[in-house]
This record gives C-alpha cells, sequence and structure tokens, in this order.
C-alpha cells in the first residue's frame, strides 16, 4: 500500500478532512477500473468530483476470496433494497465488511448490476481504444473481470454489486426508476472496514442511467486509520442483526 | 439420469432437500409447488462452462424490474439468455432474497439458529456430490420460486407470506444445456415456507 500518495488537484474535493491520519489519496479517472486492499480500521471515503457519478464495488475477504460480499445477506439483514449511512455490507459467511459511516446522499444502488460490453455499444455506439485511446468506452462487467484477474478470480466471482452514488427505485410492479437528479458534485460516502478487504471498483456509468453519451465521472478516494467499529456505534447498533454481524466479525479479529 | 436421456423426467422432491440435474437447450423444466407456500431456491450453470452461471442483477437490469414471473428471460452473467419462464400460475418469484444459510441465520435470528438445514448447506453438499470442481464460489445470488419479497417505493424489504398455492407450477425453457441446482428451502425461521417446509415436482420434457 503507498503512504501518502496523492493525485488529487487542490480544490477538487470540497469536503475538509484532518490531513493527519490520512493514508493516502488517489483520483480515479473518469471510466477507471482499480482495485485495493483496505485493512481492518481502515476508513475510506468515495468523493463524487462531478454529478451524476456511480461507482460499482465488490469487496471480497482478502485473507480468504471465497468469502465475498453477499447482496442478498446485506439487504435482509437490514430489511433494506438500498445501503445509506448506517447500514453495513455483510460477507457470505455472516461477517461485516465494512460499515457505511457517512454518506451525504442516502441511496446507493444494490440490485441494478454492471453494463456490459453489447449494452455500452447500444447506448453509445462504438468507441474503441483506435479511436478514443484511453477514453475508449468501458464497461462495468470487463473493468470487474480485469480487476479480478489480477487476484487469480474471475467470471466465477462476478456476484451482485453495490453501485455507489446511484439511485434507483421501484414500483408497486417492481419497475425500475433511475433518479437522474441523485448524485451531486461533492457528494461523499465512507466505508470502515471491519475486516481485510479486496475492494474492487469501476467508475462506468450506471447500467440504467438514459444518458445516451457515454460520460463517466471521476472520482476521489481518501484513505485513513479510524480503528474498527467502537462499542457504542451507529452501525452496530442499527439493529439486532448488525449487532450479531459484529460479534461473528470480531470473533476473528479478538481485541 | 437415464429418463433425462430420453427426454423426459419427473420426480418429487422432498421437503428440505437438494436436487441437481440437467435441462437441454429446448427442454422445459417445470417446478410444482404441491402444497403452496414453498421457496425453491434455485440456480442455473452453462452445463458446458460452468463459470457462466444465472445472474440476479443482469436478469433484474435487463428486464428493468425486480420481479420474476411469465416472460423474464433469465441471464447469465456474461449477459446470455439461459432459460426463459414461459408459463407461470404463481405470478411472482423473488430474485433478491438469496439463499438462507447456517451464517446467514446467526445474524438474522439468533446465534443458536446455526445449526439449522439451511439451502447453502443444500446447495455445498449437492455440488460436492456432483464432484465438478463447484464450490462456495459457485453460489451467486439464485432465484426463489413461489417467494414473495416486496421492495417498497421507499426502499423497504421484507419477507412477506407467499402468494403461491397448492399446484402452482413454473415452466421455463432452456436456451442452452443448464445444470440446474435446486434447494428445496428448509428454512423455518420465516413465513418463506409458511413455517412448513413441503415438497416439490420437477419435470423435465422435451420439445414438442
Amino acid at each position: 500500500m503507498n503512504s501518502s500518495t496523492s493525485l488529487s488537484q487542490p480544490g477538487a474535493h470540497p469536503e475538509a478532512l484532518p490531513p493527519v491520519d490520512e493514508l493516502w489519496s488517489e483520483q480515479l479517472h473518469a471510466g477507471e477500473h482499480w482495485s485495493g486492499i483496505l485493512r481492518r480500521g481502515t476508513s475510506l471515503r468515495l468523493t463524487a468530483l462531478e454529478p451524476r457519478a456511480n461507482v460499482a464495488a465488490l469487496m471480497y475477504n482478502y485473507e480468504s476470496l471465497s468469502e465475498r460480499y453477499n447482496m442478498a445477506d446485506t439487504l435482509k439483514a437490514q430489511h433494506t433494497a438500498y445501503l445509506t449511512a448506517g447500514c453495513v455490507c455483510y460477507s457470505d459467511m455472516g461477517r461485516v465488511l465494512c460499515s457505511i459511516t457517512a454518506d451525504s446522499c442516502g441511496w446507493h444502488d444494490t440490485v441494478c448490476g454492471l453494463s456490459d460490453a453489447a449494452l455500452v455499444q447500444e447506448k453509445f455506439g462504438a468507441g474503441s481504444f483506435q479511436q478514443r485511446r484511453n477514453e475508449f468506452y468501458r464497461n462495468g462487467r470487463d473493468s470487474m473481470l480485469n480487476e479480478l484477474g489480477k487476484y487469480g478470480l474471475g467470471k466465477r466471482d462476478l456476484v451482485a454489486n453495490i453501485n455507489f452514488f446511484s439511485r434507483v427505485t421501484a414500483d408497486d410492479a417492481g419497475t425500475l426508476h433511475f433518479d437522474e437528479q441523485h448524485c451531486d458534485s461533492g457528494d461523499y460516502v465512507e466505508l470502515r472496514f471491519e475486516m481485510h478487504t479486496l475492494l474492487l471498483l469501476a467508475t462506468c456509468p450506471h447500467p440504467l442511467d438514459p444518458d445516451t453519451h457515454y460520460r463517466p465521472r471521476p472520482v476521489m478516494l481518501r484513505a485513513r486509520v479510524t480503528g474498527p467499529a467502537p462499542r457504542q456505534d451507529a452501525c452496530r447498533l442499527r439493529c439486532e442483526e448488525n449487532a450479531r454481524g459484529f460479534r461473528n466479525t470480531e470473533m476473528i479479529f479478538p481485541a | 439420469m437415464s429418463a433425462q436421456d430420453h427426454g423426459t423426467h419427473d420426480e418429487v422432491v422432498a421437503a428440505g432437500e437438494p436436487w441437481i440435474g440437467t435441462v437441454a437447450a429446448g427442454q422445459t423444466l417445470r417446478i410444482v409447488d404441491l402444497e403452496g407456500n414453498q421457496a425453491v431456491d434455485t440456480l442455473f450453470y452453462n452445463a458446458h462452462d460452468t463459470a457462466e452461471r444465472y445472474s440476479a442483477v443482469d436478469t433484474i437490469r435487463a428486464q428493468g424490474n425486480l420481479y420474476l414471473g411469465a416472460g423474464s428471460e433469465l441471464r447469465s452473467n456474461l449477459g446470455a439468455t439461459m432459460l426463459t419462464i414461459v408459463e407461470d400460475t404463481c405470478g411472482r418469484h423473488d430474485t433478491l432474497g438469496g439463499a438462507c444459510s447456517a451464517e446467514s441465520n446467526t445474524v438474522r435470528y439468533a446465534l443458536d439458529k446455526r445449526y439449522m438445514h439451511s439451502c447453502r448447506d443444500n446447495f455445498l453438499l449437492a455440488l460436492a456430490r456432483h464432484d465438478r470442481g463447484l464450490g462456495k464460489r459457485d453460489l451467486p445470488s439464485n432465484i426463489n420460486f413461489f417467494m414473495n419479497v416486496p421492495v417498497t417505493p421507499e426502499g423497504g424489504l421484507t419477507f412477506a407470506d407467499g402468494i403461491s398455492a397448492a399446484g402452482r407450477y413454473v415452466q421455463l425453457r432452456a436456451h442452452m444445456d443448464v445444470l440446474v441446482l435446486i434447494s428445496n428451502c428448509p428454512q423455518l425461521n420465516n413465513p418463506c415456507n409458511a413455517y412448513n417446509p413441503t415438497p416439490i415436482r420437477i419435470q423435465i420434457r422435451s420439445a414438442g
């Protein structure tokens, strides 16, 4: 892990963080895919640098990669279809990979998945590397496969992902509606990692964003040391389910 | 499997048991809720490349709707249509609720529920017996036929009483040769099986 690497533009991030405990910061280019290891006790703030950002995310236990973020377990334990501050992200082993400790936009999508090459071609037309060099049209699935491959993972590990900064609601019939006004420049979400976690990110547009132009948005990453969830913690205390999820997690991380 | 080789298969799967089998391209798979309100946790794999498998989010994204019913095309993690729901006398099936497990039962209900039988134990045992190298990495979000998990416009999610009933069925047509993995759900802690797991019937037929 690089320490104090900063690729950010001064003034590009409106929210202030105490610099003293910052581990590192990086700016994700619009359309970029990324992966990294976030140790237990590290918090990562994602900040949208432009309106209508989307960050697809997948998470794996870095000590046992077959344990991974599980959409269904996350939603049913917390009786919610979306994520916001106070929620945690569960692994398929009943443990908490990360907690959402701050959130300025109130809703992060969990059910709409990734774009793929066919969808990007259909929505935006051709955008090859030969035509556009590093501004070529990327898609969510290929982005994730790229990052998965760096850890010996692949298609088998493509599970349901989170789409940070995107809000998609369902009406009574289940029909989905993408909220085009949801994410503003400067909106942020902060993840506090409760386990050593392999995090994969992709900044491709949300697959249900109706924009007919390929316009991914840049996102700022800032990591700092915060320690894991304290005893009195909003995520731990949100519901009895989360108290048990933290208990399961702390069994493998004794104080 | 000899009956399947001749294009037909008809089997009752007892309450709480797993089932694994293949359906060839063009064949239909019918799952019958024999006694009503029985969740049937189901996954599909491309029989010739099991790294390609059912994907809940690709299915939801492609149809722009959370629920499965007649006309739903079940998509793979690579975007292909694996099967289509061609008949449905239940009306709505879930693909958000996932499968119960010993570990998730400790979170959702109580630590001392770990010992109870679960769908992911069924899946793992069926895959181990199948002995083709499949395991927990091969358990993405599944379909729960006959299960009702409504999402409100405000984003609330609950396991609600089922809308199925005795004799209701769902029938799917396969677009590729698929490996089918089923757990006839043994969950006793929520209303997905009306607190009483019951048998289902699985029928595979060739077209025509």
